[in-house]
């Protein structure tokens, strides 16, 4: 992999908008493509930092979106307000694991796997590490891949309130905690498109 | 371009970079504070919002269930049921549950709690929304101002379950009757409270808690009189069959009705007492205020067969009282055995008459009192015993003035006071039948029976002789008296010989008389016939005219 040669090695710097290689030496103080006018930057600027800003939010968003309600039913059985977590167990007791396991798959499962991939992108990457650098750029792309997947816990939400509008007989509203979790799956996206993935193979001194 | 080398470029570069952009991105920053001050506000609210954990023991827990069973106060959720256990001894079920922090200030030690299950009643059905979302955990706040974390679960809502505004009254009764809580109050047939409590009291009279609603507790008055409704009322009076009932639920369930008391009446006390007396019927509940009881004693020297505790004592016929004990004295003096009868007397039954004695101040005191029943004995005030019903014999004492009685002396100082008495008047009516019958008795009946006997005798012999004697003589007489008649009637035959002569008599004397008026009539035409003779008779003129008329 040493073979490669790296831009920066080369004097040169793409610009992102229009692919255009432009010499680091040609650029002026303002940094703009001399064709698209662009802003140019060799890597994103305080991609790092921008990345783990948006994974700290995201984590800590992550626990009210748990422990707060996501759904509150109502109907002649009674009210019922349920937490993701709830929710899973419930469906698990009651059988129909393959429910929950979509579920816990959406919900806890890809939230948990963005937090522990980017948060390793961001170890390895502070530490200018070498390690598994073409598997950390897969991890990457998974990253980037599932990151709106879990969405689907806030689109059943979202579904099941529109729908399931019976007045007495049963209502659903979302509750507060679906709010948060949504927030969650901005976040972490965000964070994901923060980071910039030529980091995983700059090679600093 | 320029081959400008790169380490001055780096050197140069990252300078303005960092003034001209590092805050715009760093905002990014921005996101994870909000949410950790989001996170922590949310953790600070629910902290805060984490309201008191209570516990309740109930005997059964049925349908009560962890996590799903509410805690409602005015039917709105203010907990939820976080834990079902069995308490220590197996004998309660205790119920834990989470209430929010705004109901904490409802958990009073008198707070009460109570499962709401469907229950169907003969006044009303509640908590039918139960059967369908289960059971819930209904609670009323009560007034006491210590707070308190364990409570004691009701095993039936009590009757007012939101205190609402009204007046709660507690009505004291010799006997419940058949009043249930829940009973509907009456006000003029309106309904405007309920029965929310009955119990035992110690003493053994029964103590009926009522609530009457807000817009009518101005109704209850200090004069106010409280009835039982319950069932129907049927009367026979002197306008004819009177039935009166509230409501048919009263007739199922009971119920209490109210009114203001009789006019008169005096108030029992100033502002609402909250203390009544449940009277049996509107009847005696709208008789006027009876006072306090004064008690008599009466000696009687004589039977008082008929007379039975609580039976009336009338004052110039007005019922004032009711006899309380009917005993056996004895007394020293002529060993005799005189009943004694005590009697409690409510001189305020006496109405005006009360008033006016005590406008003049004679039933102030019992000393002023006592002296002016002295007064009336010596005016000839009596006990007397009398007849009620000569068919049932039952005797009711009658307080009389009977000035003809003997004088007896008034003892003012016993006490309860003794008032003198006289026998009873059925007793002289007795006496009076008992000296109608000794004369009766004393009459010489068998004498006049033995003389009737005799002269009864006489005439059976006097007969005999008529029919031995008298009677065959008549037969002879009788028979020789037919044969007369039957020859006088031969005699009078038409056909005989005496009735033929005597119509050829007859005929005979018919033609003489005839001929005497003849010739009477002959002498007075020609009187001279007598001397002269008759003349022969002239020729009648009038054929000679009518042949002469016939001629042309």
């Amino acid at each position: 992999m040493t073979a490669f040669k790296q831009s920066l090695e080369l004097g040169l710097i793409r610009c992102r908008t229009c692919g255009l290689a432009v010499s680091r030496a040609s650029l002026r103080m303002d940094r703009r493509c001399p064709r698209c006018q662009s802003r140019i930057e060799h890597r994103t600027p305080l991609s790092t930092e921008m990345t783990l800003a948006w994974l700290i939010a995201g984590i800590v968003f992550y626990i009210p979106a748990n422990l707060l309600p996501v759904m509150h039913t109502s109907g002649l059985l009674g009210e019922v307000d349920s937490t993701i977590l709830g929710g899973i167990l419930e469906f698990w007791r009651s059988g129909d694991w393959d429910i929950a396991l979509l579920i816990f798959i959406a919900s806890v499962a890809v939230p948990f796997t963005k937090f522990i991939a980017i948060g390793l992108l961001l170890l390895t990457v502070r530490k200018n590490s070498r390690w598994q650098q073409h598997q950390r750029t897969v991890l990457y792309r998974i990253v980037e891949f599932i990151g709106y997947w879990s969405m689907l816990d806030v689109i059943v939400v979202a579904l099941t309130s529109a729908l399931m509008q019976f007045q007495v007989l049963g209502a659903a509203e979302p509750r507060a905690g679906i709010a948060f979790f949504c927030a969650v799956v901005v976040v972490t996206m965000l964070s994901a498109l923060s980071f910039d993935p030529r980091l995983i193979w700059d090679r600093r001194a | 371009m320029s081959a400008a080398p790169t380490p001055p470029s780096e050197e140069e570069l990252p300078t303005p970079a960092v003034q001209s952009r590092s805050w715009i991105p760093r905002l990014v920053w921005a996101v994870p504070i909000a949410a950790a001050v989001i996170g922590i506000s949310l953790l600070i609210r629910n902290w805060e919002n984490a309201g008191p954990r209570i516990t309740i023991s109930f005997l059964s827990g049925e349908g009560v269930q962890v996590g799903k069973t509410l805690v409602k106060y005015r039917d709105v959720a203010v907990g939820r049921v976080s834990a079902v256990v069995l308490s220590a001894d197996h004998q309660t079920v205790m119920v834990t549950a989470d209430l929010s922090k705004d109901a904490a200030s409802l958990l009073k030690a008198d707070t009460q709690f109570w499962i709401v299950r469907p229950r169907i009643g003969v006044g009303s059905v509640s908590g039918l929304d139960t059967l369908l979302s289960g059971v819930y955990i209904g609670m009323k706040t009560g007034g006491s101002e210590t707070s308190e974390r364990k409570f004691v679960g009701l095993e039936s809502p009590p009757a007012l379950s939101h205190g609402p505004r009204g007046l709660e009254l507690q009505l004291h009764a010799a006997r419940a009757g058949s009043l249930a809580i829940g009973a509907p109050v009456y006000f003029r047939q309106f309904q405007v409270g309920r029965v929310i409590d009955e119990n035992l009291l110690p003493n053994g009279s029964t103590r009926v808690i009522v609530f009457v609603d807000a817009p009518h507790d101005g109704f209850v008055k200090p004069v106010t009189r409280f009835w039982n409704a319950s069932g129907i009322d049927v009367r026979l009076g002197t306008d004819g069959l009177n039935v009166q009932t509230e409501s048919l639920a009263a007739v199922l369930a009971g119920g209490i009705a109210f009114d203001d008391g009789p006019a008169a009446a005096a108030p029992v006390a100033a502002g609402i007492p909250g203390e009544f007396t449940l009277y049996k019927n509107e009847t005696e509940a709208m008789e006027p205020p009876d006072g306090d009881p004064r008690y008599v004693r009466m000696r009687f020297a004589q039977s008082l067969r008929g007379l039975e505790v609580g039976a009336p004592v009338e004052f110039v016929g007005v019922n004032i009282g009711s006899v309380v004990a009917v005993d056996l004295g004895y007394e020293r003096q002529d060993k005799s055995f005189p009943v004694i009868v005590t009697a409690k007397l409510y001189p305020r039954r006496m109405g005006q008459a009360y008033e006016a004695l005590a406008a003049q101040g004679k039933t102030e005191s019992e000393e002023t009192l006592v002296a002016f029943v002295g007064t009336l004995v010596n005016r000839g005030l009596r006990a007397q015993p009398r007849s009620g019903s000569l068919l049932t014999g039952k005797l009711y004492i009658a307080l009389d003035f009977l000035p003809a009685s003997p004088r007896v002396a008034f003892d003012a100082s016993i006490r309860p006071l003794e008032l003198p008495t006289v026998n009873g008047t059925f007793q002289e009516l007795e006496a009076g039948v008992g000296r109608l019958v000794k004369k009766v008795n004393d009459l010489p009946l068998e004498q006049i029976a033995a003389d009737l006997h005799t002269d009864l005798k006489d005439l059976h012999e006097t007969l005999n002789e008529l029919h031995s004697r008298v009677l065959p003589n008549a037969e002879d007489t009788l028979s020789a008296l037919h044969n007369t008649l039957d020859s006088a009637d031969r005699t009078l035959d038409v056909a005989s010989p005496l009735q033929r002569g005597l119509t050829e008599t007859l005929s005979e004397s018919r033609s003489t008389l005839q001929a005497v008026r003849e010739l009477a009539d002959y002498l007075d035409r020609h009187p001279d016939a007598l001397l002269r003779g008759r003349r022969p008779q002239k020729m009648p003129e009038r054929p000679a005219a009518l042949s002469s008329d016939a001629k042309p």
